[in-house]
C-alpha cells in the first residue's frame, strides 16, 4: 500500500492578491485577475493582548489561515492535530536577531528569541485554540508543502483523525533575501480527514511519482508557484476551486514529486 | 552518536559508566559569557567529503562526524541494497541548523552596500533542511525527506514521523535523528531568558540555576519492528503533545508532558510500572525540573529510577532527543540505569528517584522525555526484544 487517499474538509488561503479561499477560488479559476500585493491579513484576536503585541508575520499569516480552514470545514481546532510547513519561519525576526548577535551589544530579546524558534507559530496556535494534541513543524526548503502534505496526511491515516495542515513562507528582507528572494508571504492551510463525513470538500489520493510538476497556465500564478514554497500548492488548489476529477503532480524533491488524484 | 562525550557509541558508554561530564568552562567562537558548555572536539578541522562541500557548517561537520560512527554507514548502505534508493527516507530534527553561518556572515557585510560575503551559502547551511538535504546527498537516497524542527523535541518528534510513513507504506527503512551545533543565538538567546548556569548544570539539585548549552548528532537506520531480533532496541512508543500553556515556561503541573508520557505507554502497550529507566528533560532549570518531577511523579511515583544526562553532554537542544534515545538504547543493552551527574544535594521539593549513580540492574523498557518552546512535547519508550 503506497497511496494515501484522503478528504479536504477546508481550506484556508492567503498570499499577494489571495485573500481568503472563497476569492483565491474567484482568482484561481479564471474569473478575476490576480493583483498582487502583499496579503491583508485579520488581526489575530484568538490571542490575549499581551500575546498578540509579540507576534510577527508569520504567526498571523498561519492563525489567519488556519482559523479560516477550521470554519470552512467546521471542525473544532481544540481537538486537531496540527503540521505547520514553512523554509524559514519568520524571516523578520531571524534577521532582527542576526543584525543583534553582529552588533557591539549582543542582547537578544527573550520574546524575539522564543519567537526564533520553527515551531514559534504551532506554540502560538496551540495557546489560540487550547489545543493540547499534537504538533509538529517542519522544513524541506522548496519541498516545504508537498512534505507538509505527506506528514498531515500520514498523520491523519494513522490516528484516524482529522490533522490541519499550515504550510506558509514569508519574505526575508535583505541582505538575506538577496540568496533567499521569496516575494511574498502566503499560505495555505486545509482540514484533511482520513474519514469521508458530511464536511467533505475533496477526496484526494496522494502517491509519490517521478512525473514532472504541474505548472499554472497563468505567467503571474506559476511566478508565485516557482519563487514560494507554500505557492507549490497552486496546482492543486487551482483543481480544487475549479471542482470535477483531475490529476496533477506537486513539487517535492529533485527527482521525486507528489501525484494528487483530485476528485472534488 | 556523538556529542561532547566522544564521537561513537564506545566512548559514550564508557562516560555512563565512569560518570564523566563532557562540560568544561571555556571560551568558544567570540561568545563573551562565564558558562561551561559541552562542545564536540575536532570539528573546526573536520572537512567535509568533496562533492559535498557547499554544505560546509558547523551543524554538518558534526553530523558527517556522527554519520562515520559505530558502523552507521554500513547498515544505511545496507538498507539500500534491501529496499532501494527511493525506499529509504530521512527524517532528521534540528533546532539552529547551520545558523552560525549567517550570524558570522552578518559580521562581514559589505560596508557600502550592506551584501552578505559571496561566499556565504544560506540554503546549505542556515536553511532548516541543510541537515537533512546534507544526509539525503550523503547516500545518494532517493525517498520523501524533511526537517523537523520543535526545538527541543525536535529529534524524537522524528521518530513519529517516521512510523507514520513506514506504517503509511511508502518507505521500507528511514535514517532519523537529529543535530544541533553551539551558535551565538541559543547562546545569547537563553542567557537573555536567564536560562543558562554559570556552573556545569546541575538536574534536580536544590540549588539547579539553569543549562549548559551542548551539542551533539545522533542517526539511526529504522524499519519495520516485524524484522526484529532478540537482542535488538525496538522503539515501542511515541507519544507526542502540546502544553498550549507558554511559549517559554512548562505547563507548571506538567499536564502536556504527561499526555505525552501516556500516549506512548498507550502505543507500547505498557504500564508505568513496566518502565525500568526514564532519561528526563532534565534540563536544570527550577521550572522545567519542578514541572516535570510533577508529570513523572503522576504517573511514575517516587520508584521508578530516573536520571537526567544534561550533565553528561549538556542540553543538545534538538539533537537532545536522539542523543538521549542513543543513551536508552545503551542502557538497555549493557543493562545499568545511568546516573546523573553535576546534581550534588538533590531538590527535597522533588520526589523523583533521582539517581545519582549508575544503577546495574536487568533492563527491558525505558522512556525518554524532551520537551521544547511552545510546549512541543515528546516522549519515546524503547524496548529490548528478548528471546
Amino acid at each position: 500500500m503506497s497511496a494515501l487517499a484522503i478528504h479536504v474538509d477546508g481550506i484556508g488561503l492567503f498570499g499577494p492578491g489571495l485573500s481568503g479561499w472563497a476569492h483565491a477560488c474567484e482568482v484561481l479559476a479564471g474569473r478575476a485577475a490576480l493583483e498582487l500585493a502583499p496579503p491583508q491579513l485579520p488581526s489575530v484576536d484568538a490571542l490575549p493582548p499581551a500575546e498578540r503585541r509579540r507576534v510577527g508575520l508569520a504567526i498571523k499569516l498561519s492563525m489567519a489561515i488556519g482559523f479560516e480552514a477550521v470554519r470552512n470545514a467546521g471542525a473544532n481546532p481544540a481537538q486537531l492535530a496540527t503540521v505547520f510547513s514553512s523554509t524559514g519561519g519568520d524571516c523578520d525576526n531571524c534577521h532582527n536577531i542576526l543584525e543583534t548577535l553582529a552588533s557591539a551589544d549582543r542582547a537578544v530579546s527573550p520574546t524575539r528569541f522564543h519567537n526564533s524558534v520553527h515551531n514559534a507559530p504551532s506554540g502560538y496556535w496551540s495557546i489560540a485554540t487550547a489545543c493540547m494534541a499534537p504538533s509538529t513543524s517542519l522544513c524541506a526548503y522548496d519541498a516545504t508543502f508537498a512534505a507538509g502534505l505527506l506528514e498531515a496526511a500520514t498523520q491523519a491515516l494513522t490516528s484516524g483523525q482529522p490533522c490541519l495542515l499550515l504550510a506558509f513562507d514569508t519574505a526575508y528582507p535583505e541582505p538575506l533575501h538577496a540568496l533567499r528572494p521569496i516575494p511574498y508571504a502566503l499560505g495555505v492551510a486545509m482540514v484533511l480527514n482520513p474519514q469521508k463525513t458530511a464536511a467533505a470538500r475533496a477526496a484526494l489520493t496522494l502517491e509519490l511519482s517521478q512525473a514532472a510538476a504541474t505548472p499554472m497556465r497563468d505567467a503571474g500564478l506559476e511566478a508565485l508557484r516557482a519563487s514560494i514554497p507554500a505557492a507549490r500548492s497552486l496546482p492543486l488548489l487551482q483543481h480544487l476551486a475549479q471542482g470535477g476529477r483531475s490529476s496533477v503532480v506537486i513539487d517535492y524533491l529533485d527527482a521525486l514529486n507528489l501525484a494528487v488524484e483530485v476528485q472534488a | 552518536m556523538t556529542s561532547a562525550l566522544g564521537a561513537g557509541l564506545d566512548p559514550t558508554l564508557a562516560a555512563l559508566r565512569a560518570r564523566r561530564s563532557g562540560l568544561a568552562r571555556k571560551r568558544w567562537e567570540t561568545v563573551d559569557l562565564d558558562t561551561c558548555i559541552g562542545e564536540t572536539a575536532g570539528l573546526d578541522a573536520l572537512a567535509l567529503r568533496a562533492d559535498l562541500a557547499a554544505f560546509d557548517c558547523r551543524n554538518n561537520r558534526l553530523a558527517q562526524l556522527a554519520l562515520e560512527q559505530d558502523g552507521f554507514m554500513h547498515s544505511v548502505r545496507n538498507a539500500i541494497e534491501r529496499f532501494g534508493r527511493e525506499r529509504v527516507g530521512v527524517f532528521l530534527g534540528t533546532s539552529t541548523s547551520g545558523i552560525l553561518s549567517s550570524e558570522i556572515a552578518y559580521r562581514h557585510r559589505d560596508p557600502a552596500t550592506g551584501a552578505l560575503p559571496a561566499d556565504h551559502d544560506y540554503r546549505h547551511t542556515h536553511n532548516s533542511y541543510s541537515v537533512a538535504d546534507f544526509v539525503r546527498r550523503y547516500f545518494g537516497l532517493r525517498g520523501p525527506a524533511y526537517v523537523v524542527s520543535t526545538a527541543c523535541s525536535s529529534s524524537a518528534k522524528v521518530f513519529g514521523s517516521a512510523q507514520r510513513m513506514l506504517a503509511s507504506g511508502l518507505i521500507d527503512a528511514a535514517i532519523v535523528g537529529g543535530v544541533d551545533s553551539l551558535c551565538l543565538t541559543t547562546l545569547y538567546g537563553f542567557n537573555s531568558l536567564q536560562l543558562v548556569s554559570a556552573h556545569p548544570c546541575r538536574p534536580f539539585d536544590v540549588q539547579r540555576d539553569g543549562i549548559s548549552m551542548g551539542e551533539g548528532a545522533a542517526f539511526a537506520l529504522v524499519e519495520d519492528a516485524a524484522s526484529a531480533v532478540p537482542g535488538d532496541i525496538v522503539m515501542t512508543g511515541i507519544g507526542e503533545s502540546s502544553d498550549a500553556h507558554h511559549m517559554s515556561s512548562p505547563h507548571p503541573e506538567g499536564l502536556g508532558a504527561r499526555i505525552a508520557m501516556q500516549a506512548a505507554l498507550r502505543m507500547a502497550g505498557l504500564q508505568a510500572a513496566d518502565i525500568d529507566y526514564v532519561n528526563l528533560h532534565g534540563t536544570a532549570t527550577p521550572s522545567n525540573d519542578a514541572a516535570e518531577d510533577k508529570s513523572v511523579g503522576s504517573l511514575f511515583g517516587a520508584n521508578t529510577p530516573c536520571s537526567s544526562t544534561k550533565g553528561h553532554t549538556g542540553h543538545a537542544l534538538g539533537a537532545a532527543g536522539g542523543v538521549e534515545a542513543m543513551i536508552c538504547a545503551l542502557a538497555l543493552r549493557h543493562d545499568f540505569a545511568p546516573g546523573g551527574v553535576g546534581t550534588q544535594e538533590l531538590d527535597p521539593k522533588l520526589n523523583c528517584r533521582y539517581l545519582l549513580a549508575n544503577l546495574e540492574q536487568p533492563m527491558r523498557h525505558a522512556l525518554s522525555n524532551s520537551f521544547g518552546f511552545g510546549g512541543s512535547n515528546c516522549s519515546l519508550i524503547l524496548s529490548k526484544r528478548l528471546a
